[in-house]
């Protein structure tokens, strides 16, 4: 339940959600359940040229390129690998002293 | 322990892009959804890429084991669907193109196989 209450607290924040078949995904996280089940919006493929299904037409103004015509998306738990944070989102010692009390109450 | 499913605030009425672990595309009216990510997909089609084409084959209505879901995505209206690049065959034509890739990812790996031994490295 740790990391469902600590997802949770980092609802609206921008995240880049990589998955177990390589494919990186940016987006405002909106939403986690106890699966950790993900839920992003205004979702953008990092490194895009590789998956044009997910891609739409070209934005200029965004740095990372194309834009998804995908936005919205709702991913599967169980195919994270990874979830990157900004730095500045992470309370290492909040998440170490939660860490300590959840090993204690088991 | 606190029962929470993530509730699909989805609209029912565009076609959402389910993408498989086996790494097809499948689009389709969600039907019905529960807590394994199992799916029912009404009207669904796999669109099939493979370089600069692509085909959207017709399945009808499907039921999507949950283990295999990766992602399910939600249409953006007003952003186009496919990038401007792409042009639609037909599915034989795609049938043919996608054995053209796959024949010639097995021989790369083969030709890589043979190099292998030779321990360049």
């Amino acid at each position: 339940m740790l990391f469902f209450s600590y997802f949770k607290d980092l609802v609206g924040r921008e995240v880049t959600v990589e998955l177990k078949n390589d494919l990186a995904i940016r987006g405002t996280l909106h939403s986690v359940d106890q699966y950790l089940n993900i839920k992003l919006e205004n979702s953008r493929v990092v490194d895009q040229d590789k998956y044009p299904h997910m891609t739409g037409e070209q934005d200029a103004g965004n740095d990372l390129g194309l834009r998804l015509s995908v936005r919205n998306c709702f991913i599967r738990g169980s195919v994270v690998r990874y979830v990157q944070l900004p730095p500045e989102g992470v309370d290492t010692e909040l998440l170490h002293d939660a860490t300590r009390r959840e090993a204690r109450g088991g | 322990m606190q029962i929470f499913i993530s509730l699909q605030y989805f609209y029912f009425i565009e076609k959402l892009l389910v993408l498989l672990q086996d790494g097809r595309k499948l689009l389709g009216i969600l039907r019905s959804f529960d807590q394994f990510a199992n799916a029912v997909l009404e009207g669904a089609c796999e669109r099939v890429i493979v370089g600069d084409l692509y085909c959207d084959i017709p399945l009808g209505l499907y039921v999507i084991r949950g283990e295999n879901v990766v992602l399910i995505g939600e249409q953006d209206l007003e952003r186009e669907e496919l990038p401007p690049h792409l042009t639609g065959v037909s599915g034989v034509e795609i049938k043919r193109a996608q054995k053209a890739e796959t024949d010639a990812t097995d021989l790369k790996g083969t030709m890589r196989k043979r190099m292998e031994f030779l321990d360049l490295d």
